[in-house]
């Protein structure tokens, strides 16, 4: 921690920190609408071709300038972006074709001049190398400055423009019907890009400036279904890799700022990845247990009630119980599986141990009939709907979302019933009890008021 | 045989390999795919280094092509998981590669394994290292680059009806009962192999140049496939030795203009292609504007 504090008093270092937290802000902030427009290997495109831009420029003016570097890197840079739609546009050649065309021969370019360069001979060449891999620890006032004045403008043009680049993402024909200039919009897009890019090179590096506007967005992404709090989330996680990798690098020697930077944002990635609501790999593992665990429950319910429906109609008593061979006979499911649904069931009062001694012998109980019944019902109507998809096709059922009867019209439930009573599905065995559900049943099968047709 | 050759024909091999490899990256929509691979190979090669503690070839070989397996696996299995294809390729190359940088400049420092080296490959000291096999003493870069070639052509040659209908219809392929997911694995595995065998004469992010650009290059000429394949290896030849040639004469870095030749050849057939390029394009479309104006 010593260190750290040490670390903010040293002029130095601040101006690193400063920029790679700028340069991160700014590029997680574009990043995120780079994402949308499928722009994300454009990054690292543009980077790789900017290469010859900066050394013609310094070939041409012989000095080391952060001002010219940036012109040169920022002109080739476009001038590979409009090469790569262009390419696109006109021959069969995909986009992505295209992007590494592009960038391998731009790159190539680049080091050709590079070499040319170093023969030279020329003292000052040897700088020209920090723009491949970065030197943030070599950051120093003017380049902080520079990358200051460029991010402040590139996010203020993102907070003026706001609406018309998430039109430009999400709906560009609705965008250019009500006669905004979408085309330029795209370049003015394009060219934010190329100079997110640009400031970052001296930073992190050609290779990795790519991720800088990659990782945080797609990261971000995982949170949120909104894109204003996407960009917010998404800029606070590209500085604080900027803040993170500057500092974790500088405690260590020999480590390099770039790449510490780029592992920073993957490591906020994988916890994105992982632990996100909603979209998150652990929430998805949850719901799909869940789901596996309700499916479970309410096969072991239909079997129960299709074994004593069966058992009623023959006119024997449904009272004396089945076994689990039985069950996973008619709906397989693993044995520890539907041992641990019949013991949750049995919580709930919804099936019975017929016999004390054996375990191994389970009826529905009075409750358990209805729902079960319920869920029968339900079951069947819905077989009946696919049976004849010919002539429901059209009904859009969605089971998740409770009874079949509440979604479709009360002609249609007629129908289905008759198509019950004809192809010998009709529930034999109905509840005679009036309906006395614990709560949590009544908002899962019968949350709905009912429109008839259950008993 | 002379320096000058012995470039030139590994310059070629490097070439013709990944060209031909790389023409189905281009039909599957996966270029940048082959960009990823050769980032992200670099934690292998240096990992295989750091176990190994030696550059022999065959380690690096087998240490790269797991590790490119691995990135191809990665991208398909975030894709899986609902992020964008390109945005899934992104994240994990670059995680990959500063994984890399990382590991080479914590524990490489010593020896000679830096990133100028990893990068971009030296092709004119590739003849100078050499390696006897079979009473033939040859330069290393000739047996694994001809190795590798060879061992891609084999096993491109003997599926290739699969590998041709899994690239072009993937979802009739496994109707038919090929096994889709098996060949783009094989294929990932044959780029990764190209990649770093290739890496050490040209450099990992020219190897890009030699995979796609060929075989673009070749698509803009031709609609059959076993062409293409033959043209990609006929332009990446020729973009080796002009590249050596351009080279030697202003004296500059040999694999930069190798690239630079083949970024030369694309942009000739974007021109003049006989049915793809502009200028033939404009032409046929001035043609058809005179006869509709007679007519009128």
């Amino acid at each position: 921690m010593e260190f750290v504090v040490h670390l903010f008093d040293n002029p130095n270092a601040s101006w690193v920190i400063t920029g790679c937290l700028l340069l991160g802000l700014s590029s997680g902030v574009l990043g995120c609408f780079a994402l949308f427009k499928k722009y994300s290997l454009m990054g690292d495109a543009v980077a790789h071709a900017a290469l010859p831009g900066i050394c013609l420029a310094y070939m041409l003016y012989g000095t080391k300038s952060i001002g010219l570097f940036m012109i040169g890197a920022s002109l080739a840079g476009l001038l590979g972006a409009l090469c790569i739609g262009q390419i696109s546009a006109h021959t069969k050649i995909k986009p992505d074709t295209a992007m590494a065309v592009i960038l391998t021969g731009f790159f190539g370019i680049g080091i050709v001049l590079l070499t040319k360069i170093s023969q030279s001979g020329n003292a000052s060449q040897s700088g020209l190398d920090a723009f491949l891999f970065g030197k943030a620890a070599s950051l120093v006032g003017i380049d902080v400055q520079v990358i200051s004045v460029v991010a402040f403008i590139l996010l203020a043009v993102t907070f003026f423009l706001f609406k018309e680049l998430k039109l430009l993402c999400f709906d560009p024909q609705f965008g250019k019907g009500i006669g905004l200039p979408m085309g330029a919009l795209n370049t003015l897009l394009m060219l934010m890009i190329v100079l997110a890019v640009v400031i970052g090179l001296q930073a992190v590096g050609v290779v990795l400036m790519a991720a800088m506007l990659i990782i945080p967005s797609v990261a971000a992404r995982y949170w949120t279904e909104k894109l204003n709090y996407m960009v917010i989330l998404s800029g606070t996680f590209g500085a604080l890799s900027g803040i993170l990798g500057t500092i974790l690098s500088a405690l260590t020697p020999n480590l390099p700022t770039g790449p510490v930077i780029v592992l920073a944002a993957t490591f906020m990635f994988f916890l994105s990845l992982l632990f996100a609501p909603e979209r998150g790999l652990l929430a998805k593992l949850l719901r799909h247990l869940k789901l596996r665990k309700k499916i479970v429950l309410e096969n072991i319910l239909q079997s129960l009630y299709d074994l004593s429906e069966k058992d009623y109609v023959k006119g024997k008593s449904p009272h004396t119980g089945y076994t689990i061979a039985q069950m996973k006979h008619l709906r397989p499911h693993h044995q520890t599986d539907i041992e641990k649904g019949l013991h949750d069931l049995r919580k709930q009062g919804l099936v019975v141990n017929t016999t004390e001694s054996s375990k191994n012998n389970w009826s529905l109980s009075e409750r358990g009939l209805q729902v079960a019944y319920s869920i029968t019902l339900n079951d069947r109507l819905y077989e009946m709907l696919l049976m004849n998809q010919a002539q429901y096709g059209s009904i859009q059922v969605d089971q998740e979302k409770g009874r079949i009867q509440d979604q479709v019209s009360e002609q249609t439930l007629h129908e289905l019933q008759g198509l019950l009573s004809d192809y010998n599905r009709k529930p034999q065995l109905i509840p005679q009890l009036a309906y006395k559900f614990d709560k949590k049943f009544r908002d899962y099968y019968e949350g709905a008021p009912s429109k008839g047709g259950d008993v | 045989m002379s320096h000058g050759a012995w470039i030139i024909l590994i310059g070629s091999l490097v070439a013709s390999s990944c060209g031909f490899i790389g023409c189905f990256l281009i039909l599957r929509k996966m270029s940048m795919l082959g960009d990823a691979i050769s980032h992200a190979i670099l934690p292998g090669i240096v990992l295989a280094f750091l176990i190994s503690q030696s550059m022999d070839g065959i380690v690096m070989l087998v240490g790269a092509t797991i590790v490119g397996l691995l990135t191809a696996f990665f991208i398909q299995t975030l894709h899986n998981s609902g992020v964008q294809s390109d945005a899934a390729i992104g994240v994990t190359f670059t995680a990959l590669f500063s994984f890399g940088v990382v590991l080479v400049s914590l524990y490489t420092s010593q020896v000679h394994l830096d990133l100028q080296h990893v990068l971009y490959g030296e092709i004119a000291y590739a003849p100078w290292e050499l390696v006897t096999l079979a009473g033939i003493e040859w330069p290393r870069a000739v047996w694994m680059m001809g190795g590798v070639f060879i061992l891609t052509m084999l096993l491109v040659g003997l599926f290739y009806k699969e590998i041709k209908l899994a690239s072009f219809d993937s979802q009739l392929a496994a109707a038919l009962g090929v096994p889709v997911v098996l060949i783009h694995y094989l294929l990932m595995g044959l780029v990764s192999m190209n990649t770093v065998a290739a890496f050490e004469s040209v450099g990992a992010i020219l190897v890009v140049a030699m995979l796609v650009t060929p075989g673009a290059t070749a698509y803009l000429l031709t609609d059959r496939l076993s062409r293409m394949l033959l043209l990609s290896i006929g332009f990446g030849t020729l973009a080796s030795f002009g590249g050596y040639y351009t080279a030697v004469l202003w004296d500059v870095s040999i694999s930069g203009s190798i690239s630079c030749i083949a970024l030369l050849l694309f942009v000739l057939a974007f021109f003049f292609s006989p049915r793809e390029g502009l200028v033939s394009k404009w032409l046929s479309n001035k043609k058809l504007q005179k006869e509709h104006t007679i007519k009128a």
